[in-house]
């Protein structure tokens, strides 16, 4: 205190609001500020830091793992063809001139687009080529095998119940052995598919709802805890502008985070299962492997993320910050 | 600068805290604002940083009527204002430097003119040495002085005081005095709430008195 330094006069010109110009500039460096200022924020806490994004991430990886495990189903149920309708399966003394005459006769049906012969020869090489069984086969010498009518029928047949009909007609035939529906095993696995997806969806939006409330009570609990800076810089004239922001980016933050968390969960868990599933396709000499979460899939898990966060804390904010006093 | 017409301040719980208050403060006055603990002195200054409305009445501060003043125009008008509390009202996580810069880091003051502008309002309080410290490394005194610094650092035209020399002794008391009467001649207008009357008569300013709520007497500019 034993300095005498004469303060400047403050005129009103040195209580400067920036230039319009300058606005972007300091618009863009307070933003930039506070991302990373939130970033360290986190950082000092890690504990609980840590654990709110473990929870948010949990939460998107339960969803995000039901959806990659329809999706790799769906691709490998997409290998088989799914337009085949009715394997007919001939009585064994048919030949294959008369399975051919059948095939030509069937044709002519009204609910029948298009007949395949695949003769007891074809059908053994293939058996044979489908793997697992060369050493039985081996051991026999007679071909054990009917001659099989693939039947297809027009689509307006195709639906279970009409297909059901048509089944019933091929069986009346005199040289029917057996005939079964191909398609309604991939109907059933598609409308599984189709249940594991909506679960998934329904999954997502409760968890959705779950990651919100995570975020509005983490923030809540971080603006609680700051009340008195928060006081203290509205009286020093900070816009309520200026502190919502720490917070929202708080929130965008977790979700992020949480975003990431679910990410590198449900690919630890791919490569888990990569090598099993690796092994079980090999048995059925198949290269078929698990397909991850894609670009598309993890911008989006990500974006969603951060989405959450943001109205997670949009919320906490709008209900525990009202603004400078008074109204 | 300040003005004050027919104001009245209600509380609830505690009823009348102002009544009928009239006076004008002309810019670059220094005024001190006397009375007993609970005559209305924290009311009185609380109206003129906005913390509070007037019941009644109006309050003008550099022409401006305060009480259409819309809220999202409160920020812009408190950085007009500097105000000192007794309890200092300082982050104590936070270091002296950072503590005196957030007037002006809300404003989106550029962090060179920040740096500069911190050491110069900490210059004036004679704590340059401490910014890197935190308010609790601080005396009572020291911690007052930077609150006094957080308060001019944005170069506001009006300053605000409430009891700032309440639990200092005399000398450091009458050094803090000493500070806004330098900020007096530069064309700050101040107002200082103390209950310190033997320095208010030592250093003859001009002086309000509050008496439960009434402005009592008014001692017009020296």
């Amino acid at each position: 205190m034993a300095r005498r330094v004469h303060p400047r006069p403050p005129r009103a010109s040195r209580i400067r609001t920036p230039r319009f110009l300058e606005r972007p500039g300091i618009w863009f460096n307070q933003h930039l500020q506070t991302l990373i200022e939130t970033l360290g924020r986190l950082r000092a806490n890690p504990v609980p830091s840590t654990m709110t994004v473990a929870v948010i991430g949990i939460s998107l990886a339960l969803p995000a793992a039901l959806y990659v495990l329809s999706e790799n189903l769906r691709a490998m149920a997409g290998g088989w063809d799914q337009t085949a309708a009715i394997s007919l399966f001939l009585d064994l003394e048919i030949d294959d001139r008369k399975a051919a005459d059948l095939a030509e006769r069937l044709r002519a049906w009204e609910e029948v687009a298009r007949v395949n012969l695949i003769t007891r020869d074809q059908a053994l090489a293939e058996f044979r080529d489908l793997g697992g069984f060369e050493d039985a086969l081996d051991k026999i010498t007679k071909n054990p095998l009917p001659n099989v009518l693939a039947v297809y029928p027009t689509p307006e047949h195709a639906e279970p119940e009409r297909l059901a009909a048509v089944q019933e007609r091929l069986l009346d035939l005199p040289e029917a052995d057996f005939a079964r529906m191909d398609t309604l095993w991939l109907q059933r696995l598609q409308a599984i598919l189709d249940l594991v997806q909506v679960v998934a969806l329904l999954l997502g939006g409760l968890l959705g709802i779950g990651v919100l409330l995570i975020v509005g009570n983490t923030i809540r609990l971080e603006i609680l805890n700051r009340r008195i800076e928060i006081e203290i810089m509205e009286l020093v004239g900070a816009t309520a502008a200026f502190i919502r922001r720490p917070f929202l980016y708080t929130g965008a933050w977790y979700g992020l985070l949480g975003g990431l968390t679910a990410w590198f969960l449900v690919t630890l868990a791919i490569l888990v299962l990569q090598g099993y599933v690796s092994r079980l396709a090999s048995l059925y000499h198949s290269e078929f492997r698990l397909a991850g979460l894609g670009f598309v899939d993890t911008g989006s898990m990500l974006g969603a993320g951060m989405l959450l966060g943001l109205i997670g804390s949009r919320l906490a904010v709008n209900h525990h910050l009202q603004g400078a006093k008074p109204a | 600068m300040i003005r004050f017409q027919n104001v009245f301040k209600r509380y609830p719980e505690r009823g009348e805290a102002l009544s009928a208050i009239d006076f004008e403060i002309q810019t670059g006055e220094m005024v001190f604002l006397t009375g007993h603990s609970g005559a209305g002195k924290s009311t009185l200054l609380r109206l003129i940083g906005l913390l509070e409305r007037p019941s009644r009445g109006q309050v003008l501060v550099n022409g401006r009527n305060l009480g259409t003043l819309p809220r999202r125009e409160i920020p812009q008008h408190r950085r007009q204002v500097g105000m000192i509390f007794q309890d200092h009202r300082l982050l104590p996580d936070r270091t002296i430097f950072d503590n005196v810069a957030l007037p002006l880091v809300v404003t989106g003051v550029h962090p060179k003119e920040i740096g500069r502008r911190v050491r110069a309002a900490l210059d004036q309080v004679g704590l340059l040495k401490r910014e890197r410290a935190t308010p609790m490394a601080l005396s009572g005194g020291e911690q007052q002085r930077v609150g006094i610094a957080r308060a001019l650092v944005g170069r506001p035209p009006v300053l605000l005081a409430d009891e700032p020399t309440g639990n200092l002794d005399p000398d450091l008391s009458r050094e803090i005095f000493e500070l806004f009467e330098r900020f007096k001649y530069v064309g700050v207008t101040l107002l200082i709430a103390t209950h310190d009357f033997s320095l208010v008569s030592d250093l003859r300013h001009r002086t309000l008195t509050l008496d439960e709520g009434r402005l009592t007497r008014d001692t017009g500019a020296w």
